[in-house]
């Protein structure tokens, strides 16, 4: 790969780098997104509440909500996750790990048109399901994948 | 005296072991044994296919599983089926040369009367032989070739890489290689394999962008033919095997990107559109039936040698789907009839490779004694007798492997040990001498330290049940393609079909139950943290064996198991 792109993507990597963080909440996120913190939701400890404070307990589930992830995770400490959603008008996506100790990790908001497609890298304890849930018109609707941490060796 | 075939055949195999000269080839002949090779041509595209060789070039014992468990939709299933019922399955005449090179059935007798198989300069032979028939036929060589024996580790692999050149392969996909770090692999492929052999993985990418580092799939034209070759790497092996090998690389199955390499393979033009891959068997099958436009997978990993492909169905078609056994037992041939720019038939066989019914190739014979010239004297060096037949494939255990945790638990004064499930490693017939050659086979590999740890009772069960997952998951998109790690000392249940955590049982060290709370010495080798150290296991299985200079038969330490009566994976 040309070392100029990689170089300029390395920057653009930060500032990428630098959202996910306060979306995460691990940077104050009353400076940048105060209107739209869900505090409740962030510190719920288990994800029926996470779900509710969200406001998306009964989400159904929808085909055009797609999850991509490892099925095994070659790092639990950084494992790749990516959802899209092809649901029309969809205005916000959240990422849950159902078995991290605060299963709400990332919530992403959309306006004016803007692709809904986003990819986090997130610490998964241990194997869980993950669940991403989309907000569209209005409703809430769900997917979700289980991603295996394992102790590695002994294969092949 | 009245003697049947077989005990006729017998006497005349230890004749010959005992230097009459007889000649074996008309003896075997005699059973058909020549009319093995004799596949005649069909269609217009051609592919012959070996996989995980474990750098064996010389001819080999190898002896089949007799516990090949499938659980869930996998439950009775190729290639989850053993012995008598794989015969069955595929019409295989029990008792003759066929049988024996599919199952474990009658091992060392059938092995003495059969001989040995595998073998570069004679796989060479039957390439040769092949391609005299299908001079445009494409050699694939699905991966695990750069590892598993003395001089593949002592030559980083070099060893492989000129005898692969001279067999003439055309492509491979990989997995061990990768063991080797990610610097050697990158100059094999850029300097010995440049121009030469392509080295396809569609789903290696750079952990930071996701950018490709090897080539996806490549595209030849074959009798006016355009066929596509996908590449399909390991998809765990930063799991199985140490991440600090391969730090910059992501894998995964990635079955999104396969069908688009697969799209755009057709787009290209190709009408045979083929994946070389080193998934599993029990990967392959799904993913045939997820993604379409496939009109074959040559399967490796599992080490299943399966007589037939299976024909799965998907919204595209059919895929057929393979899988080549090891250790250079045996060639796949498939042939693809092509018209109006689609696959209208196709021949599958796949050949054992007696070493015997095929003369080595001079050339390739030369080159394997220039390899193993230095080295000689050491891999030569006898270390003991075994009295009983060693051999590794199996679920839980193989007497290979118990002779390893046996001389582990010995020599660290462990409680119990563990050894990997890996699938590789020769077989040793009864009354055979044991050499350091024999070791390496069992134990070549880049991380091999010994290791002494201090673990609870939770954390042995933990390890128990995350391995066992890795084996007996129901969906095989999460398997990884190994077999259960070997355990020596302590007992235990296991129920397959049960979920994670609930599946083992009952543990016991000398009939007391294992503690939770209580701390165990655990010896174990082949650590995937990087920078273990300990004494590399090869040394500490060749010291006992030394010490010990007769072994006796090893008594096989397997678990009780649950509700698994009537498997076909099991004799």
């Amino acid at each position: 790969m040309d070392m100029i792109r990689r170089t300029v993507l390395k920057g653009a990597g930060a500032t990428g780098m630098l959202a996910g963080l306060l979306a995460a909440g691990v940077l104050k996120p009353t400076l940048a997104y105060a209107e739209d913190w869900n505090k409740a939701a962030f510190e719920a400890k288990d994800i029926n509440e996470a779900l509710k404070s969200l406001g998306a307990a009964s989400a159904a589930d929808h085909k055009d909500l797609v999850i991509k992830a490892p099925e095994i995770a070659e790092n639990g400490s950084v494992v790749p996750v990516d959802v899209s959603s092809n649901i029309p008008n969809t205005t916000s996506i959240a990422i849950l790990i159902l078995k991290n100790p605060f299963p709400l990790s990332s919530q992403f908001e959309f306006s004016n048109g803007a692709m809904t497609d986003v990819s986090i890298r997130v610490k998964v304890a241990d194997t869980s399901v993950i669940r991403a849930i989309a907000k569209a018109d209005g409703k809430f609707y769900s997917t979700q994948k289980e991603v295996k941490v394992t102790v590695g060796g002994c294969g092949g | 005296m009245s003697m049947n075939r077989r005990e006729f055949l017998q006497i005349l195999a230890a004749a010959s072991a005992a230097g009459f000269a007889l000649d074996s080839r008309s003896v075997l002949a005699a059973q058909g044994g020549e009319r093995l090779y004799d596949v005649p041509h069909f269609g217009n595209v051609h592919f012959l296919h070996f996989t995980d060789c474990h750098a064996q070039l010389l001819p080999i014992w190898f002896r089949e599983p007799n516990v090949n468990i499938g659980i869930g939709s996998a439950l009775g299933k190729t290639p989850h089926l053993v012995g008598e019922k794989l015969l069955k399955t595929y019409g295989i005449k029990p008792g003759g040369r066929e049988a024996h090179a599919f199952t474990y059935l009658d091992f060392a007798q059938a092995a003495k009367t059969y001989g040995q198989v595998g073998g570069f300069a004679h796989l060479a032979t039957l390439v040769k032989q092949l391609r005299a028939s299908r001079p445009s036929a494409l050699l694939l060589d699905g991966g695990d070739t750069w590892q598993g024996s003395g001089t593949a580790l002592w030559t980083q692999g070099q060893d492989m890489v000129d005898a692969c050149k001279l067999l003439g392969v055309d492509m491979m996909a990989p997995h061990w290689e990768f063991t080797l770090g990610h610097e050697r692999v990158k100059q094999i492929v850029e300097k010995d394999f440049a121009g030469k052999i392509e080295f396809l993985a569609q789903n290696v990418k750079t952990t930071d962008f996701g950018d490709p580092v090897f080539k996806p799939y490549a595209l030849r034209e074959m009798n006016g033919v355009k066929v596509a070759v996908v590449g399909q790497a390991f998809p765990y092996t930063p799991i199985a095997n140490p991440r600090w090998m391969v730090p910059d690389w992501t894998f995964g199955i990635q079955d999104e990107e396969m069908q688009k390499v697969v799209n755009e393979a057709r787009a290209a033009g190709a009408q045979v559109v083929v994946v070389l891959s080193h998934n599993g068997m029990d990967v392959d099958l799904k993913i045939a039936a997820r993604v379409t436009g496939i009109d074959a997978i040559f399967g490796g990993h599992t080490h299943d040698g399966v007589p037939q492909p299976v024909k799965v169905q998907n919204q595209g078609g059919v895929t057929l789907v393979t899988n080549a056994g090891s250790n250079g037992k045996f060639l796949g041939v498939l042939d693809f009839d092509v018209k109006g720019g689609k696959v209208s038939d196709f021949r599958y066989k796949l050949l054992p490779v007696f070493s015997n019914l095929l003369p080595a190739d001079a050339e390739m014979a030369a080159l394997i004694d220039k390899i193993r010239a230095p080295y000689l004297g050491k891999l030569e060096e006898k270390l003991a007798v075994s009295e009983g037949l060693l051999y590794r494939r199996g679920n839980f255990n193989g007497s290979w492997d118990q002779l390893i945790v046996d001389a582990l638990m010995e020599v660290k004064g462990a409680d119990l040990a563990f050894s990997p499930g890996f699938r590789w490693g020769t077989t040793i017939l009864p009354g055979q001498t044991i050499t350091f050659e024999h070791v390496m086979d069992q134990t070549a590999i880049t991380y091999p330290a010994s290791t002494l740890t201090e673990m609870s009772g939770e954390q042995i069960k933990m390890i128990l049940e995350d391995v066992c997952d890795n084996l007996f998951n129901p969906d095989p998109y999460y398997q990884q393609g190994g077999d259960m790690v070997r355990v020596g000392g302590l007992a235990y249940a296991c129920d397959p079909n049960a979920k994670i955590g609930k599946r083992i049982q009952d543990m016991r060290l000398h009939g007391k139950p294992l503690e939770a709370g209580k701390k165990y010495k655990v010896a174990g080798w082949a650590p995937v943290a990087e920078g273990a150290t300990g004494e590399p296991i090869w040394e500490v299985v060749s010291t006992w064996l030394r010490n010990k200079k007769t072994i006796t038969p090893r008594k096989l330490n397997t678990p009780k198991l649950i509700g698994i009566a009537g498997n076909p994976g099991i004799a």
